[in-house]
């Protein structure tokens, strides 16, 4: 029998399981951070698109949880429990926090790509769950796909060609 | 009232004649760049989530060439020139007459050209708009970037993303007429203004805003 291969798209402000033999994608992180966790004996993973630090940030009545940092890892994390994920043996893999453009006028919103990082990073040291291995930082920007059968996150960028990580 | 709940459609027209002012002008000063007749189409705005933003600019994993500005003053927000690469380096030959590869960050004349461009195009976008309102705009130095467009655009979101999960577009292209379609230099502004900024354009315009 033939299993068909799917890539799950995860999009801005997004979060979503992926289990074998699917991978999960996301496209086009600049400042945004995607943050993988996963159980690699039951071979599911989810991942999570998000576009700012804290939820707290927010200025609107109904929140999109899974745009804030906090938010979303706390229910990427749940979903993952929910179906059937260990919690001892979850994992960590993150990239993206660039940081696109530099202005001398520099509000905060220019670091929002670090401040996003440590944002997932409190976090996942908050859950212990430990970050086996990362590519974030500098300035390009980033599509990734995790493939849960290998535990393998696959990062192109533009001009500086592709990582397996 | 939630952020896309402000906006009627007379809101939007408002905003569709922002945009063809701004690319009326930037189209006029790209034909005296190139001596040759710009069109501009008539400008799209729409309200839009964050990922059909990117779609619009061709899909978020899409290289562009963008030059990339924030409008300070009584109105601020962020700009966007967006090209191909293609059409970046066809740009680039028109203008100087060299074949240039605008993927080579070492390749001087393709990206000094490509930063004046946005330059010019910007700069008179900007102008009009600010003429047109009577607000007081000025633009950063601009950022010439070749990425994706999801890492791209995503960076004018992020004052908006505190406030909205939608956004509205602002955006207007521009193609020269000489060359058939597949030819063509086609290139697209986008305009994000920040979410406090639509009050005092509205207002300027002469439209009650909604609060």
């Amino acid at each position: 029998m033939t299993e068909v291969l799917q890539i799950v798209k995860v999009g801005i402000a997004d979060v979503k399981l992926g289990a074998i033999p699917d991978k999960i994608r996301t496209s086009g992180l600049g400042s945004c951070v995607g943050a993988v966790v996963y159980d690699e004996r039951k071979q599911l993973a989810g991942m999570a698109h998000v576009m700012l630090p804290d939820s707290t940030m927010a200025k609107q009545g109904t929140i999109n949880r899974y745009k804030y940092a906090d938010t979303a890892m706390d229910d990427l994390l749940e979903m993952l429990l929910e179906k059937g994920a260990s919690k001892y043996r979850l994992k960590a893999k993150l990239a993206g926090g660039a940081q696109m453009f530099t202005f001398k006028s520099s509000s905060d919103m220019m670091r929002i790509g670090p401040r996003n990082i440590e944002a997932v990073k409190k976090k996942l040291t908050q859950f212990n769950i430990p970050i086996i291995s990362e590519d974030v930082g500098g300035k390009s920007g980033r599509t990734i796909v995790f493939d849960p059968a290998t535990a393998q996150l696959h990062i192109r960028k533009v001009n500086h060609g592709e990582v397996t990580i | 009232m939630s952020f896309s709940q402000r906006f009627t459609d007379i809101h939007l027209d408002v905003l569709k004649e922002v945009g063809n002012i701004g690319a009326a002008h930037a189209a006029t000063a790209l034909s005296k760049l190139l001596n040759k007749k710009v069109d501009m189409h008539v400008p799209a705005v729409r309200l839009v989530e964050f990922d059909e933003v990117m779609e619009l600019a061709g899909g978020a994993e899409k290289e562009v060439v963008s030059v990339f500005l924030r409008i300070e003053g009584e109105a601020p927000g962020s700009m966007f020139f967006i090209l191909s690469p293609e059409q970046g380096e066809e740009f680039v030959e028109r203008m100087t007459g060299m074949k240039t590869d605008v993927f080579n960050p070492d390749d001087e004349m393709a990206v000094s050209a490509l930063q004046e461009l946005g330059n010019i195009l910007s700069g008179s976008y900007l102008t009009a708009l600010s003429d047109f309102t009577h607000l007081d705009l000025h633009p950063s130095v601009p950022s010439l970037t070749l990425d994706m467009v999801g890492a791209i655009l995503s960076f004018g979101l992020i004052e908006l993303s505190q406030v909205s999960d939608q956004a509205i577009v602002i955006d207007t292209s521009l193609t020269d007429t000489e060359h058939s379609d597949a030819e063509a230099i086609k290139g697209h502004f986008f305009l994000f203004p920040d979410p406090n900024s639509y009050d005092p354009l509205f207002k300027a315009l002469g439209v009650q805003s909604h609060d």
